[in-house]
């Protein structure tokens, strides 16, 4: 079964050059490692500040763009990574392990929806 | 005839209920559907075993027809969605397998005490699916509205169905601390039975520890909570007057205490301590069962509460061994670590327990004060009327 991890609140995170980016990084990579190590890892990525986020709307025909995200909040997704896991236990095992959810983040997990004839080549 | 048919399958009903639901639930993979086709197996019984005879494995018979009717209603489902493709096949078991399948009681049990579930879903889950309690009798329980918890439990089962939460007890590296989970359940249960002098609700808590303990013979921490429930259910008939009022524990008139119970909550506890390094639940009835000697040996309590410490921190348990420490080395030293507890500001029990050491020490206006937050704070009409019946006795000079 799949699973999302959904990252949010990583503002505060190190970034590279500053003091604990180099620890982050080798635990980030430690971690996917063990994932891999299991098969589990399918994807996993970082995504860049909600400073960057440009939302789209179609309304009758017509793109509407708007500067910024989806939601006013101050919760704000930082990354993921889609892991296939044996069960939900593996998988809040895993998101236990995940580095992220140890430095200040919070780590959703969401089941991945199965709809019959959808192929997007997970199954 | 018919009278005999509804006999049988009421008997069966009422002594395999649980097993045979949580059959259905490793075979289907779904608890709604596995509820609803043991009760249309039931509701088939009741129709057909009047006109032939009741099948010699009454067991076997209800599993098969509640397993067909869930497979039809699957079929059905599917048939119903031509136009789109076929969806993914649910955990399915043959009949044969069924029949094979050993005793699911346990996968059911941590399955409804999952951590992934909230802790009222896990409760009354629990309650529902283990215990065979309505929605109707949950909800009145625990003071809730009755669509709410019948939607509280659908949104669980639906949940262990849709986020892959498996039937079955946790790997190894997980079960001390899922069995944890599932023992504050249960013991949830009983002090929700105390606290509300509903002795129903304790009994059933005895019974959900004693199949625990009975399916996990050599976990101490079961046999622990088992022994621990009956040592304070030993004691439920002297905790509260004719009028209802707290009676404290030095008063408790000894005689209205249940020796069956203490007798056999001390064999447990006994049978626990021999597998060495005791856990929280094992140290709570090791405390309980030297409350119920007499004299009590308050060091030895107190020694219970500081090994509890240091395997289950918590600011009650700092609390209670405060308390034993009073009664060992006399209220000052009781009142010194009473004042270091942080984190129990809003709880009555610490204001009373406070109060009662200030009142020992002489120092009427400080009782007097901690006895008025403890009121004020306490929420049982019991506890009200008992710390209000404390602050006359001090007032009146």
């Amino acid at each position: 079964m799949h699973y999302m991890f959904l990252i949010y609140n990583c503002g505060d995170r190190p970034k590279p050059g500053d003091p604990g980016f180099d620890e982050l990084l080798t635990r980030v990579n430690a971690f996917a490692d063990e994932c891999r190590r299991r098969g589990a890892f399918v994807s996993g990525h970082p995504l860049k500040p909600v400073t960057t986020a440009t939302t789209v709307r179609v309304r009758e025909g017509k793109a509407m763009l708007t500067d910024g995200p989806f939601a006013e909040t101050h919760e704000h997704l930082g990354g993921y990574y889609l892991l296939d896991c044996r069960d939900l236990d593996e998988a809040l095992e895993l998101a236990e392990m995940c580095p992220q959810a140890q430095y200040g983040s919070t780590v959703e997990v969401r089941p991945v929806e199965r709809i019959p004839g959808l192929n997007h080549g997970l199954e | 005839m018919s009278d005999l048919a509804s006999a049988a399958v009421e008997q069966v009903y009422r002594e395999h209920r649980t097993r045979m639901l949580a059959a259905l639930v490793r075979a289907l993979g779904d608890f709604e559907l596995a509820e609803d086709a043991l009760q249309e197996a039931c509701s088939q019984a009741l129709r057909k075993w009047p006109r032939s005879r009741v099948p010699d494995d009454p067991f076997a018979w209800l599993l098969a027809v509640a397993r067909n009717h869930a497979f039809d209603r699957l079929r059905h489902a599917k048939m119903a969605r031509t136009k789109l493709p076929a969806p993914p096949e649910p955990v399915t078991m043959s009949e044969k397998q069924l029949a094979d399948l050993g005793d699911e009681r346990l996968s059911l049990i941590f399955t409804c005490c999952h951590p992934a579930l909230a802790e009222d879903a896990r409760v009354a889950l629990t309650l529902q699916a283990v215990a065979g309690f309505t929605a109707a009798q949950i909800a009145r329980t625990f003071l809730v509205a009755e669509p709410a918890l019948a939607q509280r439990l659908v949104r669980a089962k639906r949940k262990i169905r849709d986020a892959g939460i498996t039937f079955e007890v946790p790997a190894d590296h997980l079960l001390p601390e899922r069995l944890q989970g599932v023992l504050a359940v249960i013991y949830l249960i009983f002090t929700r039975g105390y606290t509300t002098a509903d002795a129903s609700l304790r009994l059933e808590a005895l019974r959900l520890g004693k199949l625990v303990a009975a399916l996990m013979p050599d976990e101490p921490e079961a046999h622990g909570l088992v022994a621990l429930m009956l040592l304070h259910n030993s004691r439920s008939a002297a905790r509260l007057s004719a009028d209802g009022d707290v009676v404290l524990f030095e008063d408790q008139d000894r005689t209205l205490w249940n020796a069956d119970e203490i007798s056999e909550g001390v064999a447990l506890l006994a049978r626990a301590l021999r597998f060495g390094s005791p856990g929280p639940y094992v140290l709570h009835a090791a405390i309980a069962a030297l409350h119920v000697q007499d004299p009590v040996d308050w060091h030895r309590v107190a020694a219970l509460y500081t090994e509890l410490l240091s395997v289950a921190p918590t600011p009650v348990v700092e609390l209670n061994h405060a308390v034993a420490v009073a009664m060992a080395d006399g209220p000052a030293a009781g009142l010194e670590l009473i004042d270091g507890i942080s984190g129990l500001d809003s709880y009555h029990l610490l204001h009373s327990a406070r109060a009662d050491l200030l009142r020992r020490l002489d120092r009427r206006d400080e009782a007097v004060a901690a006895y008025r937050v403890a009121h004020d704070l306490a929420t049982s009409p019991a506890d009200r009327r008992f710390l209000a019946g404390r602050l006359r006795s001090l007032e009146v000079p």
